[in-house]
């Protein structure tokens, strides 16, 4: 597909005419981090951020989203609730985006779900390709530095301005309506090649210490290792990972009623499962009772059971589990790193 | 995203009206009830539901009843939680929410015309009791059937009518114990494994049911494969945390299993090398 490209100068003019048009998310500093939240005005919107704290789930699961409304009396009625308003969502990083695409299969297979499949189909992604790494990214070894498809439009900031690919003809239609743009020349389509190659080499200094599909292997054979304990021992079952983790996606159901004890809504909302009665069963029983139980099965689900629905990693290399983890177990490359080391040395 | 997105959100449950309440015992009540649409529930033997009280929530219980023709069900609750706190105050005549049958079943097809060894611990008999019936139901489809049930003591036990029922019958072999007697109990005293030594059966075609709680399971597996059952003719229901029963919500899995999905019910050989299982 020919590439557009559309000045700086011209940037905020086309925020503009999309806040006219749309809500529009994005990504906002405040305090010295980056986070999604609603656009107001142009200069809100910031596209050069290394990581935003919480990953741009929260727009197709929210934290807590109601599944429906009901009211007991005067006899019980269930109001359905399935949001589906249009927003754009401008300034996704393509390893955030490669945690999308792959949520999108997990509430598609089996018994789709319509709540996250509705807003997802509502919503318009402008991807932007990042400039620079959060200390703790490591998405170039996740093979998440670029990626190809799932977006409407994707940036590249080329210096003067953004080079634009079209990834879906809703994207088209939005860029070539409100944006100024024009065709990419050579120089620009080379200077975005080469923008996104510099991207590939963006490695973190410590980085995974052999290839990414060698994790489903290694924690198969790794399953009895002490390492897990080890680890376990220092966390605080405090599910920060879970919470910022792009490819987590575990939620609790529940109902909440207003004071006046007639109408109240069922809901879902985010829960983790290094949490420590994640697992645990009315009668008392707890079937991941200890940390190490819970540790393991992080990593497992992300590199062993959701790899036989994606046939991939579900770890984009984003880093927000690292840097959010007090005891700083949670850090994906170094756990690997140290699993592989054993098992190079002959042990598990 | 291509494919078509359900209009309909899988989460709204249908209604079902209480028609009749049995007190079993001091924490269970056996509830009756049908769906409003007049439509079968269309359920298996071991499938589970998610009922639920609006404001209070939602719980996964087995059906307890085998597939019937009409409407109705029933759902035998222990009182043990929020919800089926809420479930045990409601009256005859109340409504409450259904979404499923959800899971798998008991092998009823896979095991006709071979011998059923079924073993109950405790409230593990609530979702055997549909599959009892249904094999009752069907009697002469299936060949010699024992019945083991084991509870804690005599004030745990369920169903006393149909558990005398079944011991006066021919047809089938209905055994009994309580781990903890009170001065009434007349029966075998004893944890569910020491009735193995009473029964005898032909292990090549026998299919052994076991549904109990967690700790049962090691024990009453290894009575089965003494007495030469294979691995593969042995069936067991889980109990999990099954919050939404499509697979999603990540609360009942077991290792990459959802109990929910790919269960309650399994086959011995299907988890028996999962280190969360049993």
């Amino acid at each position: 597909m020919e590439l557009q490209v559309i000045d700086k100068s011209d940037l905020s003019r086309f925020v503009e005419n999309l806040l006219m048009n749309y809500r529009v998310e994005g990504v906002r500093k405040k305090d010295g981090s980056f986070n999604y939240g609603s656009i107001e005005w142009p200069e809100e919107l910031f596209l050069d951020f290394d990581c935003t704290l919480i990953p741009p789930k929260k727009y197709f699961l929210p934290p807590k989203e109601t599944l429906f409304q009901f009211a007991t009396a005067p006899s019980v009625e269930v109001t359905p609730v399935i949001q589906d308003n249009p927003f754009i969502l401008f300034g996704v990083h393509p390893y955030d985006l490669k945690a999308i695409t792959q949520m999108d299969r997990i509430f598609a297979n089996g018994v789709p779900d319509p709540h996250y499949l509705k807003r997802r189909d509502a919503a318009l992604l402008i991807s932007v390709d990042p400039k620079r790494v959060a200390p703790r990214s490591f998405w170039v070894d996740m093979g998440a530095a670029t990626v190809s498809n799932g977006f409407d439009l994707m940036f590249t900031d080329i210096g003067e301005g953004f080079v634009v690919e079209v990834g879906t003809k809703k994207g088209g239609n939005l860029i070539s309506q409100y944006g100024k743009i024009r065709q990419a020349t050579k120089d620009e389509t080379l200077k975005r090649a080469n923008a996104r190659f510099q991207l590939t080499q963006l490695s973190r200094k410590e980085g995974l210490s052999f290839p990414k599909r060698e994790i489903p292997k290694l924690l198969e054979h790794s399953k009895e290792s002490l390492i897990w304990e080890e680890q376990a021992s220092k966390c605080l079952s405090c599910g920060s990972c879970n919470l910022v983790c792009p490819t987590c996606y575990c939620f609790d159901v529940q109902d909440e009623m207003e004071l006046d004890l007639v109408h109240g809504e069922r809901l879902r909302r985010w829960d983790g499962c290094l949490l420590q009665d994640f697992a645990k069963v009315a009668t008392g029983e707890n079937f991941r009772e200890s940390r190490t139980a819970r540790y393991r099965h992080r990593f497992f689900r992300k590199g062993l059971y959701l790899f036989r629905v994606l046939n991939d990693v579900a770890c984009v290399g984003c880093g927000r589990c690292s840097s959010s983890c007090l005891p700083d177990i949670a850090d994906p490359v170094n756990l690997l790193n140290k699993l592989k080391e054993r098992e190079r040395e002959g042990g598990i | 995203m291509k494919q078509a997105v359900p209009e309909i959100s899988p989460y709204i449950p249908k209604w079902a009206e209480i028609s009749r309440i049995d007190n079993l015992t001091a924490s269970e009540k056996l509830f009756e009830m049908s769906l409003l649409n007049k439509e079968a529930l269309g359920h298996m033997p071991g499938q589970f539901v998610e009922l639920s009280v609006m404001g209070i929530g939602e719980a996964p219980i087995s059906v307890s009843s085998a597939p019937r023709e009409n409407s109705s069900f029933e759902l035998a609750i222990r009182k043990v939680g929020n919800l089926t706190s809420a479930v045990h105050r409601l009256k005859v005549g109340d409504r409450v929410g259904i979404r499923g049958p959800f899971g798998t079943h008991f092998p009823i097809e896979e095991a006709k015309g071979k011998d059923l060894l079924i073993v109950a611990g405790g409230i593990g008999l609530v979702p055997l009791r549909s599959f009892i019936h249904f094999v009752l139901d069907h009697r002469n489809e299936y060949g010699d059937v024992i019945i083991l049930f084991g509870a804690r003591n005599p004030s745990e036990r369920l169903f006393l009518n149909e558990l005398d029922q079944w011991k006066s019958r021919e047809d089938i072999k209905y055994l009994d114990t309580v781990d903890r007697p009170d001065p009434n109990w007349e029966g075998h005293i004893g944890v569910i494994t020491t009735l193995f030594p009473e029964i005898d059966i032909d292990p090549a075609k026998t299919y052994c049911i076991v549904v109990g709680p967690p700790i049962m399971y090691r024990f009453v597996i290894l009575e089965a494969k003494a007495k030469g059952i294979r691995d593969r003719q042995i069936f067991l229901s889980l109990e999990r945390r099954m919050k939404c029963g499509l697979g999603k919500c990540g609360h009942c899995q077991i290792n990459h299993l959802y109990v929910c999905q790919d269960g309650p019910v399994f086959r011995y050989t299907d988890i028996f090398a999962l280190e969360e299982a049993l």
